[in-house]
């Protein structure tokens, strides 16, 4: 067959184009173009070339922040993965309940991120929150918006309960899939309820877990609004993650060129990150 | 190795039955004899695969008993049963490797490693799966799958009964054959119990001794393929079985004599009895021919097939169908037809009267 060669057909794709280029290109061309200068306002640029760049990756504070920032990342995934998996298994497959439990998973998905601060900060104040109050009256020394501990605890609770569901119903989805031959071939090959969720429950959520181990590292590494609204990067620096320092530099101290450099740097993590663990996860997938 | 017994069997998946159309199965009765091969035959929702699942333990009948050499073992799970089944579609463990797959029922009945590797080792070459043994089983063609499925099943010495359910139905029709003659040579070779639920009348005819033939949740005939062909016990089998199907026509008894279009019809016994609802006649294609007199058809259409000719006639607003031998010569237009004695078969409500 001969293909009929028109170059015109170019042209379907400008508005794609013009569109793309408003919302993301133009946008981090500008954040592109100040990280390689210091501007003193009124348009006045000067050049500094990668200045910036190498400010940023050897200072302390950006070090500080980074490690922050993987340490929460870490903990969360550690414990939203297995709890989402967990409760997955255990959510009924048919009658009245399987609505219900999703609508219960839905819910804290659906409520605003800064509402999900406000009420986590009014939640657990330690003088008049439920959460406080009860710990200190059980005898916990429980304060977090002194103490570093249990900020990062209330921040870290915040998460796992603001964004569980969201695994939780990826892997429901992922299970509800599996065809029941497969529970019925291992029913009769003798194998234990770990064998049944090691060798076929998991391998076959291996596609929507992946997902869901990738939303949840970006979400949570890009993490602002919620520890905003509760502890407010503090006591300190010691709930500053890396939003949260960068918005203090850029419009706190006005810091564009570093701020510009900055977020450079810290989508570049992002987006190495995600295509590393992709190509490792689906490294076999290509062989099948 | 086992014999099957199934004794009044009936399974409902509803709670409350109020007629007949909510049983999936009614009062099944089946004796299967220790290292046979059946087959279970009958369209798309007949019960076929409910009682194939009945008797691995998969599920649990409303009604009536599952015995293995005279024992009862209704309230037995499919591991006590010790049973092996083979689904649709392969079902394999996509993270292990073919060898882990063929090991796994073995080690999960806790034997020994050495015990594995030989028991394994045997069934791979049996399977033609030597040189994938140690291949990811997710990386084989559908067909490779399927012997990996059958394998987890062949794999342990001490199963009663090998259960098929449409293995076939996602290999390519080249394989099917290759993988059809396989099951039968294994099966010799072997001697297990082995039940095969097809809706494929040739797999069936193929595989097995004896075929129990089911629709809309009964038996409706079991018997040897020729006897089903030559002699089907109920109107469903007559035109299930055979291609093209037999030709089942209305027709009248009187004082023991078969009226069918005004003529008097010979059947291979004398009929007694006449208190049905509804009376037909039966009679396959192969056994009509053409004569000088009988009864009067007008011919539609001829179709060939190559070593046979398909004539589609009509008689009285009722369609017959004639095969006949490609080089017979046939009229054109009207002629007259016989039926073989021996094979014409009168049925009452549908049943054989005998």
């Amino acid at each position: 067959m001969n293909k009929t060669i028109n170059q015109k057909a170019w042209f379907f794709v400008i508005p794609v184009f013009v569109l793309v280029a408003f919302n993301a290109a133009i946008p981090l061309m500008t954040v592109v173009n100040y990280s390689f200068q210091e501007t003193f306002g009124n348009n006045v640029f000067a050049w500094e070339g990668t200045r910036w760049f190498k400010q940023i990756l050897l200072s302390e504070r950006f070090h500080a922040a980074l490690g922050r920032q993987i340490a929460f990342t870490f903990i969360i995934l550690l414990i939203q993965i297995p709890l989402g998996i967990g409760i997955a298994l255990t959510m009924p497959k048919k009658g009245w309940g399987v609505p219900v439990c999703l609508i219960l998973m839905s819910m804290p998905l659906l409520i605003p991120w800064n509402v999900v601060g406000a009420m986590w900060n009014i939640f657990a104040l330690p003088d008049i929150g439920f959460l406080g109050h009860s710990l200190n009256g059980l005898g916990f020394d429980y304060n977090f918006t002194q103490q570093p501990g249990d900020a990062w605890f209330t921040t870290i609770l915040m998460d796992v309960w603001h964004w569980t569901s969201l695994v939780v119903l990826l892997s429901y989805a992922g299970l509800n899939s599996i065809q029941p031959a497969y529970y019925q071939a291992a029913e009769i090959d003798g194998a234990s309820r770990w064998a049944t969720f090691r060798y076929i429950e998991l391998p076959k959520m291996k596609k929507v877990l992946t997902l869901a181990i990738l939303l949840r590292f970006m979400d949570s590494f890009m993490i602002y609004t919620e520890p905003f609204v509760l502890t407010g990067g503090g006591p300190g620096n010691t709930t500053a993650f890396l939003s949260i320092d960068l918005v203090k530099m850029a419009l706190g101290q006005f810091d564009l060129g570093p701020a510009a450099a900055m977020s450079l740097i810290y989508f570049f993590i992002v987006l190495l990150v995600c295509w590393v663990f992709y190509n490792l996860m689906m490294k076999n997938e290509a062989q099948s | 190795m086992a014999k099957i017994t199934l004794k009044d069997l009936s399974h409902s998946y509803l709670e409350k039955q109020n007629s007949n159309a909510d049983w999936a199965l009614r009062d099944v009765n089946i004796d299967w004899k220790d290292g046979g091969a059946y087959a279970l035959l009958g369209p798309s929702g007949c019960g076929k695969t409910t009682l194939l699942n009945i008797v691995s333990g998969l599920l649990k009948p409303t009604k009536g008993s599952v015995l293995f050499d005279d024992k009862d073992i209704t309230a037995f799970s499919p591991v006590e049963r010790d049973i092996a089944q083979i689904f649709q579609f392969p079902v394999i463990y996509d993270t292990m490797t073919v060898y882990d797959n063929l090991a796994f029922p073995l080690k999960n009945r806790g034997l020994s490693e050495t015990d594995i590797a030989s028991k394994v080792k045997e069934i791979a070459e049996m399977l033609e799966l030597t040189s994938t043994l140690n291949n990811r089983a997710s990386g084989l063609t559908a067909d490779g799958k399927q012997k990996i499925s059958l394998g987890r099943g062949l794999v342990r010495s001490d199963v009663n009964v090998i259960m098929f359910d449409e293995p076939l139905t996602v290999i390519d029709p080249h394989l099917k054959w290759v993988l059809r003659s396989k099951l039968k040579e294994l099966h010799q070779k072997i001697n297990r119990t082995m039940i095969y639920v097809t809706h494929d009348q040739t797999e069936a005819l193929t595989f097995a001794d004896q075929v129990v033939v089911m629709h809309e949740g009964q038996i409706v005939q079991t018997g040897t393929p020729v006897e089903l062909f030559e002699k089907p016990k109920h109107t469903f089998v007559g035109h299930f079985i055979g291609s093209p199907g037999m030709n089942i026509l209305p027709c009248e008894i009187k004082n023991g004599e078969i009226n069918f279009s005004g003529q008097k019809i010979q059947s291979h016994k004398n009929i007694k009895k006449s208190n049905f609802k509804k009376t037909q006649l039966g009679i396959r294609p192969e056994f009509i021919n053409f004569s000088n007199n009988g009864i009067p058809v007008k011919i539609k259409r001829v179709s060939n097939t190559g070593r046979h000719k398909i004539i589609d006639t009509e008689s009285n607003g009722e369609n017959i169908k004639i095969l006949s031998n490609s080089s017979t010569q046939i009229p054109s237009e009207s002629a007259h037809i016989t039926f073989n004695q021996k094979y014409t078969y009168v049925y009452g409500d549908n049943w054989i009267i005998e």
